[in-house]
Formats: C-alpha cells, sequence, structure tokens
C-alpha cells in the first residue's frame, strides 16, 4: 500500500506523512499538483489525500489530471473550508471515497485510508457510505 | 376616546424615525392631512357654493314676494278708502245740486235727506248747513248743534276756500271719535253756504278690518302729523301720536323697512289722495320669513347631513387609499430591512468562513505537529510511561479539537445562508444554535433544559432558516431574562406530523397590549438599547417560509413560551441546491 499527500503547506503535509510512516503506512507527499504529477509520473500509489483548495492547481482538478494516468486510483479529500455536509456533493461530484475536514484526526485518516483501499480491493467505485 | 382610537389611521402610529433616515419616501400624516383637505374642498366647494346661493336667491325673492304683497294689499286698501271718501262727498255734491237752498234749509227736508243718506250709503250721523259767516242755520242729528257758529274752524276756513273738506278722525264737542265731510255750493245770487255732514268711524273702520290681515300684522290710518286715526292692534289708540315716524309723502304705494325695538318692520303705506289720511299696513319681518325659514331649516338639515356622510365617506376612502400607501412603503422598508440584515449576514458569514479556513490550516499544523510528537514519545520507551509529557501533549491536542469545532459551526454558518429544503437533524440544529450561546448562559448562570423527544426522525426543512429561527428566540428569551433564569427547550413530535419546538423563559414576559403588535416590523421595547424591532418579524416570516407555524403565550412578570410547528414534510420548492 502506497499513498500520495498533496497539500500546499509542507509542514502539514510533511508531518502528516511522518505519522503515517509511523503507523505502518507507506505514503509520500507533494506541495503542489505539478509536484505530486512529477511522483505520480515516476511511482504508482493505491491513494491520494488531495487538499482541495491549493494555488494554481486546485486538488479537484489535479484528481482530473490524475484520473488519466492512473485510472484505479482511489482519493481522500481533505479541506480547510467545509464540514461533513459537503461530503455528499464532493464525493458524489468528484468520486471521493472520503471528505475530511482539517484538522484532521489521525485515526480518522487512517479509518478513511483502509475503508477506502478495500473498496479498491472489491473493485467498487462511489462513495463511502456515511 | 375608543371611538377615536378606533377611527385613528394605523400609519398615525408610526413615525419615519422608526423605519430608520431615509428609508421612508412619505410623510403619511401629511399625505392623510392634504388628501383629505384636497377632497374635502373637491366635495364640499360646489356645495357650499350651492347652498349658499340658494340661500340667498330665495330670500331675495321672498322679501320681493313680501314687498310686493304689501304693496298689493296697500294699494287695494288706498282704493277703498278713497272709493269711501269720493262716494260720500259725491252724494253731498248731488244733494247740493239737486235741491234749491229753501229745500236744503228746510228742517224736514233735510232730515229726509240724511235718512236717505243713511238708508243708501250708510254711516251718516247728522247733516248741517252753514252759512257764509259759518253760523249754523239748519242741523239734524242727535246732538243739539243748532246756530253753532263754526268761523273761527280751521275746516270751515279751509272748505271757504277749497270748497270741499274731509276731516281727521277727532273728538270734538261730541267727545266721540268722528270725521266730517264738507261740500261749499255757491247760489246763482253769489251766495255760498256749505253742506256738512259727519260720518261714523264704524263703517270706516270695518274697511280696513275687512282686509283679512293675519295675526301679527296691523294695519291703520294715520293723519300727516302722526297722530292714530283707526284702532290699531299693537301701534296705540286712536288719536295718540304713532311712536315710528311719519313716512315721506308718495303719490305711489310705497314699502320700506324700519327697525323698531328689536323687530325688523315691514312697513306698506300710501297717502289717500285729497285726505290727510295716511293708509299704513306694518309686518314682523320675521313672521312674514317664517315660511322661508322653515323651508331653510329643512335644506339645512339636508345639507348638513350630506356634508357628514362625504365626511364620513372621504375620511374612509382617504384613510383607506394612504393606508395601502402606508402598508406597501412599510413592506418596501421592511425588505429593505431584511436585505441590510441578509447583506450583513452573508458579510459576517463570508468573513468567518473565511477567518475559519485560514485559521484551519495553522490548526491543521498544530494538530500534526503535537501529534507527531505525542507518536515520538508514544513510540519511545523513555518517554511512553511520562504521564505529564503525554497529558501536556493530549491537552493541545484538545484544544486544537475546540478550535475545529468552533471553526466548523462558523463554516456552518455561512454555508447554511443560502442552503433549500433537505433532511434536517433538529437534534444537531438546536445543538449548533445552543453552542453558540452556552458560553453566555454560563457567564449569566443561565439553566438551559434541553428536552428532546427520542424518536423525532430527520425531516424537510431548511437548516440555516431553521438556525436562524431558533436563534432568534434563545437570543430573545436570553434578552428577556435576568442572571440565573431558567430557558426550557421541549422538542416533541406530534401525531398530526409536525415537530413541536417551544422555547420557554421565566423572563420579564411581554405585556397583553403589546402581544398582538410584536410580529409587526419595527415594534419594538428595546429601541434605546439598538433593538431594530425586526428579531421577530423576521423570525416570523422565517416560519412562515417553512410553512410552520408559531405560537406565544406570554405573562408579563413571569414569562413567555414561543412554539413553532413544523411539518415534516415540506412541500414548498426548494431554490437551489447547495454547492
Amino acid at each position: 500500500m502506497k499513498i500520495l499527500l498533496v497539500d500546499d503547506e509542507y509542514e502539514l503535509v510533511s508531518t502528516l506523512a511522518e505519522r503515517l510512516s509511523i503507523r505502518g503506512i507507506d505514503a509520500d507527499w507533494a506541495t503542489s499538483g505539478k509536484d505530486a504529477l512529477a511522483k505520480l509520473a515516476e511511482t504508482n500509489y493505491d491513494l491520494a489525500v488531495l487538499d482541495i483548495k491549493m494555488p494554481k492547481l486546485s486538488g479537484l482538478e489535479l484528481r482530473k489530471q490524475i484520473q488519466t494516468i492512473q485510472p484505479n486510483m482511489r482519493y481522500i479529500f481533505m479541506t480547510g473550508h467545509g464540514s461533513a455536509e459537503d461530503f455528499f456533493s464532493a464525493s458524489s461530484e468528484e468520486g471521493a471515497d472520503a471528505y475530511l475536514v482539517k484538522p484532521v484526526n489521525i485515526d480518522d485518516l487512517i479509518t478513511k485510508i483502509h475503508e477506502s483501499l478495500a473498496r479498491q480491493a472489491l473493485g467498487a467505485s462511489g462513495p463511502i457510505e456515511q | 376616546m375608543s371611538l377615536f382610537k378606533a377611527l385613528k389611521p394605523e400609519f398615525l402610529n408610526y413615525s419615519a424615525a422608526e423605519s430608520g433616515p431615509f428609508k421612508s419616501l412619505f410623510n403619511f400624516r401629511q399625505l392623510w392631512r392634504s388628501r383629505i383637505i384636497i377632497l374635502l374642498c373637491v366635495a364640499l366647494t360646489p356645495l357650499i357654493c350651492l347652498a349658499i346661493f340658494t340661500f340667498l336667491v330665495t330670500k331675495h325673492d321672498t322679501e320681493r314676494e313680501i314687498h310686493l304683497r304689501t304693496i298689493r294689499l296697500a294699494s287695494n286698501a288706498k282704493r277703498t278708502i278713497s272709493f269711501f271718501f269720493e262716494e260720500r262727498q259725491a252724494a253731498l255734491d248731488f244733494i247740493v245740486r239737486s235741491n234749491s237752498f229753501d229745500q236744503i234749509n228746510d228742517n224736514s227736508q233735510l232730515t229726509n235727506i240724511l235718512q236717505s243718506l243713511k238708508d243708501s250709503i250708510g254711516g251718516f250721523t247728522d247733516l248741517g248747513i252753514i252759512d257764509a259767516t259759518g253760523r249754523q242755520l239748519q242741523y239734524v242729528g242727535p246732538y243739539n248743534l243748532q246756530d253753532v257758529n263754526y268761523s273761527s274752524e280751521e275746516w270751515f276756513k279751509e272748505v271757504s276756500v277749497r270748497n270741499y273738506y274731509i276731516s281727521d278722525v277727532y273728538l270734538g264737542f261730541r267727545e266721540v271719535p268722528h270725521l266730517i265731510i264738507a261740500v261749499k255750493h255757491t247760489l246763482p245770487n253769489g251766495l255760498t253756504y256749505v253742506l256738512r255732514a259727519t260720518l261714523e268711524t264704524k263703517r270706516f273702520n270695518e274697511i280696513i278690518s275687512n282686509l283679512n290681515l293675519s295675526g301679527t300684522e296691523d294695519a291703520f290710518l294715520l293723519n300727516k302729523q302722526g297722530i292714530i286715526q283707526t284702532p290699531s292692534r299693537s301701534h296705540g289708540k286712536i288719536t295718540e301720536k304713532l311712536t315710528l315716524p311719519v313716512p315721506a309723502y308718495s303719490e305711489r304705494t310705497e314699502v320700506l323697512e324700519m327697525q323698531d325695538n328689536n323687530d325688523r318692520k315691514i312697513i306698506g303705506y300710501a297717502y289717500i289722495p285729497e285726505t290727510s289720511f295716511i293708509f299704513m299696513l306694518i309686518e314682523k319681518k320675521s313672521e312674514l320669513m317664517r315660511p322661508w325659514r322653515s323651508s331653510q331649516e329643512i335644506i339645512i338639515f339636508f345639507i348638513v347631513l350630506a356634508i357628514l356622510v362625504i365626511l364620513a365617506v372621504i375620511y374612509r376612502v382617504a384613510t383607506h387609499l394612504v393606508n395601502q400607501v402606508f402598508l406597501a412603503d412599510l413592506k418596501r422598508v421592511q425588505t429593505l430591512h431584511e436585505v441590510e440584515q441578509s447583506s450583513k449576514l452573508a458579510s459576517i458569514g463570508r468573513l468567518a468562513a473565511g477567518v475559519a479556513h485560514e485559521i484551519n490550516n495553522p490548526l491543521a499544523i498544530i494538530n500534526e505537529k503535537a501529534g507527531l510528537i505525542k507518536d515520538i514519545f508514544s513510540y519511545k520507551e523513555e518517554y511512553k510511561h511520562d504521564l505529564k509529557i503525554i497529558g501536556l501533549i493530549d491537552s493541545v491536542l484538545a484544544s486544537v479539537e475546540r478550535c475545529a469545532i468552533i471553526t466548523k459551526r462558523l463554516l456552518g454558518f455561512a454555508r447554511h445562508l443560502d442552503v433549500s429544503i433537505q433532511m434536517v437533524d433538529i437534534r444537531s440544529v438546536i445543538e449548533d444554535v445552543l453552542g453558540f450561546l452556552i458560553k453566555e448562559a454560563e457567564y449569566r448562570s443561565i439553566a438551559v433544559n434541553l428536552d428532546i423527544e427520542e424518536n423525532i426522525p430527520q425531516f424537510e426543512t431548511d437548516r440555516g432558516k431553521l438556525q436562524q429561527i431558533l436563534l432568534n428566540l434563545v437570543n430573545n428569551a436570553f434578552a428577556a431574562m435576568q442572571d440565573n433564569g431558567h430557558l426550557d427547550i421541549k422538542i416533541r413530535l406530534l401525531e398530526e406530523g409536525f415537530v413541536s419546538v417551544s422555547v420557554k423563559d421565566d423572563g420579564s414576559g411581554i405585556p397583553e397590549a403589546d402581544l398582538k403588535r410584536i410580529f409587526e416590523p419595527f415594534f419594538s421595547t428595546k429601541t434605546k438599547t439598538g433593538g431594530t424591532g425586526l428579531g421577530l418579524s423576521i423570525t416570523y416570516g422565517l416560519i412562515q417560509e417553512l410553512n410552520g407555524k408559531l405560537n406565544v403565550v406570554s405573562k408579563f412578570g413571569v414569562g413567555s413560551e414561543f412554539t413553532i410547528l413544523l411539518p415534516l414534510k415540506n412541500t414548498r420548492a426548494t431554490k437551489g441546491k447547495n454547492k
């Protein structure tokens, strides 16, 4: 299992990746869409955790571009601008498995990652039931 | 007073200041007054002009009619009296011409003549023959006047000059009212004598009494010195001086008006030709005008009635029209306020969302950094059991979570400003609302008791509007309560397909007089402390938008309970989706 974390906040994304690594999840990180695409060109990832609001290339646009490169990848969105209700619209329209509001609880994130990957294993698509 | 209150237009209770400066286009009080004045002028001016015109014309016509009637009566009387004297004068003239002096100077012959006059014409008392020296040669009649000398009498001198004479009414030697007619005759031998007859005043008076006058009219004869000659009803006795001045001579019959004591009098008079008599017909103007006044009273009654009806109709119509404009203006101002309010809320929402987002990122970093520290400590044996350090980190993480909850609420409110109908859990809404106010409750020691029935399902409504409704109601309750108060929020599922939410406080309560007006826009008892009077008005409007109902029970000094009923199914069309 290999995941990619993308957020324009370096301090956040690097720490989060480290905390996931401590918990046995192999996580790479990138601080922009461009950086993420470069990493995706080199490595295959099972899941991407994307911040929605990023300069130049937003999380939603990045997802569309990634889909052309790695169509089977699963997605979890994070944002500092929203709450649980936004999950419905974001997940149904953009194909995300989960939607988390910053600050993210690490245990919640790990749960969502496992659920998403479980769905990938089953070949399902669409949002996870909340 | 209560009638005035009932008729008092609603807009008089409001002033432009209540709706804020420059928010009301019209001065309704002035508009109302000017409409009433304009309508009154338009409606009443022709009516009043017509009434005055009719009054003056009919008065003038009536006065003219009275003058004509008076002239007619006086003229008729003048003709009759003239004829009376002419007839008697002609009779005497005929006697002297048809009889020789010897015949007429014979007592028995003169007695026969007197008898003939009494029988044919009537009214003669006696006859006398007087020679040129003034001595009465013959006399037939009830008095002993034989040989009386009249040479020094005025009438004798006058008849000697003018050939005939009609006297005034006087008492004379006999002390009885009478008058005389004398005719001078010249014999072929040049000698002259005078035939003198005395007339009773009875026949004379009958002429005037036969005029068929009404009770207040008075007719009598006057001589040129103003001495009353015939009986008068109200102007004095015979031979007394009339109090009114003698009217000026005129050949024709005349009418004049004169003030006598407190009465305005109409006087018709006519000088009787060849005599010193003036026929006087005196009438009280007020009595003659009485029929006209009666008709005027009826007309005035109907005009006053018409004016009252017009006043009532104009008052009603003007009030209704201005009230419609007032209500439209009130609605406009209310909408303006609501737009302002929503605009303010939207601005606050956007600001809150911006702040929340900006805080969320650093919060996330703190969260991750603290989390990482905890992870490192948890995985290292030497710190794993250091409860103080772990406790400190947990405290940082707990504070981050608390901040996160606050920012989530702020974001939730901001986003719900334009949300439409969706499935809503009433528990989460009320908890969100209380989350904003719980600190105030703690500071003021207000006990908030939340009682939610277990089986309440999610239902269709507008979450944002419901939040605003509950926030307004709880805010109002807090404002009404003293510190250490009690707020009970009870949520129940009703069998009729409604959810009821009651917010009950033990605050100041609402006076009964104000209870009917609390949902009116701009009605506030807190204007001095910054209340706009729009909170409950907007709340009421929002509840209606959600197809809900709002009931209020309040007792002044005890507290208030606001209960809203919300339908489980909301059929109203949604405005749009939340993106």
